[in-house]
């Protein structure tokens, strides 16, 4: 039978009980957590007596940090909390914050690991691909025991065994335009680690058209850039880069390479940013692309204004909808 | 301390910075602006930093007392702000 996850649709064998889906979803703390069947309140003491039909969807509840924190968060982000930016009030932002990552990659592990070490409340890790060995180089959200595994699989093993506290949602397959705007539409932010034009233009294109605020990163041999998107400050992706290049113009990675520590460098920015955003601290990186060299360690903040002709975000939008561009993809 | 009505106390002599700083800024998140809580600290590193750090967030020690024993009593009123 299937079963709706937390908005994710997933087979289940027959007969199953709230109790036995805490199991197999692996939840930490299911004495914390409260569950909701079909949009009503499911009492903890009849997990064990509730059985689940085919189609029924179930939300779990967690405790979000909105009102006192435990002593094991405050000890488990304490460095975050003596900070005075972040303090308890950045902390329980953090806790209620939403995140999806796209792309479990070289970009997405650095991010995936420091927002999900952070305490952000819900992560979504999103990929269609398995991991291979030539991805280890960089990919550090999976080891040698993960090749030939799904990659949202090793993301979720290697993010609850370093902080099973948050809550992690699973969306296996790639992002297209028929499912994308559902994909980002619970999420307060989108990294977008992906490693090939089409999706960029994508999750440009979609962030933009629900006014979802994303962290857009690329990167290539030794070098790599970052660009922040909120609705109504600075550029989208597009306005940088109308449209994406014809298949062959640029060399995807796996013709040109790419040094696996620069992927840590870029995505834990991202990372930042995605803090950053949700704590409603510092200056975002909007209205500049920021340039890496990685070989001469030079860094570099780009003023960029959003175009008025943009074909997404301009004064007279002819992209209405999510579309799908054809690419010679390379896994970052 | 009776000069103050209390609604809040904790010992942290068992605490080490920065959970000693820690719990007591999250027990004043839990009070309402302007309640008085009451902290019992070491000597030493808690009793010189965690005032100090709590000054910083807005609130206001009334009173630091030595309990003779190696711990101090600390009284503060929580900031009117949120945390």
């Amino acid at each position: 039978m299937r079963l709706v996850i937390s908005g994710v649709s997933k087979e289940y064998p027959q007969g199953l009980t709230v109790k036995e889906l805490l199991e197999a979803e692996k939840v930490a703390t299911p004495e914390y957590v409260t569950v909701a069947l079909n949009d009503a309140l499911v009492d903890i003491g009849q997990f064990a007596a509730t059985v689940l039909k085919d189609g029924d969807s179930v939300e779990f509840l967690y405790y979000m940090g909105g009102g006192a924190l435990s002593e094991e968060e405050l000890r488990r982000y304490s460095r975050n909390i003596i900070l005075k930016e972040v303090g308890l009030k950045g902390q329980k932002r953090l806790a209620a914050g939403k995140v999806l990552v796209i792309g479990a990659g070289g970009l997405g592990s650095p991010a995936l690991f420091y927002l999900a070490a952070a305490g952000v409340g819900v992560l979504g890790i999103a990929d269609g691909d398995s991991v291979d060995l030539s991805n280890l180089q960089r990919q550090i959200l999976h080891g040698a025991a993960d090749v030939g595994k799904k990659k949202t699989r090793s993301a979720e093993e290697s993010l609850r065994a370093l902080n099973p506290q948050i809550r992690l949602r699973v969306h296996e397959g790639l992002a297209r335009a028929d499912n994308i705007l559902d994909l980002i539409a619970d999420y307060d932010f989108v990294i977008d680690g992906t490693d090939n034009f089409a999706a960029k233009f994508l999750i440009n294109d979609a962030c933009v058209l629900a006014g979802k605020p994303f962290s857009h990163a690329g990167i290539i041999r030794f070098t790599g850039q970052l660009l922040t998107y909120v609705p109504g400050r600075g550029p989208c992706y597009r306005c940088l880069f109308q449209n994406p290049p014809p298949p062959g113009a640029i060399p995807t990675c796996r013709e040109a390479g790419v040094i696996g520590a620069l992927a840590g460098t870029i995505g834990t920015l991202q990372a930042m940013e995605a803090m950053k955003y949700l704590m409603g601290i510092g200056e975002l990186l909007t209205g500049a692309l920021l340039t890496h060299d990685a070989l001469n360690m030079d860094f570099r903040k780009i003023k960029v204004a959003a175009r008025p002709g943009c074909a997404v975000c301009g004064e007279r939008p002819t992209i209405l909808e999510p579309r799908d561009y054809e690419n010679p993809a390379c896994e970052l | 301390m009776e000069d103050f009505a209390i609604e809040c106390h904790l010992d942290l002599t068992d605490e080490v910075c920065p959970m000693t700083f820690l719990k007591a800024l999250a027990a004043l998140d839990e009070l309402r602006g302007g309640a008085v809580a009451s902290f019992r600290l070491n000597a030493g590193e808690s009793v010189a930093n965690v005032p100090r750090t709590l000054k910083e967030e807005g609130h206001k020690t009334l009173k630091i007392s030595d309990n003779g024993d190696g711990t101090f009593t600390l009284v503060v009123k929580r900031s009117l702000e949120d945390l």
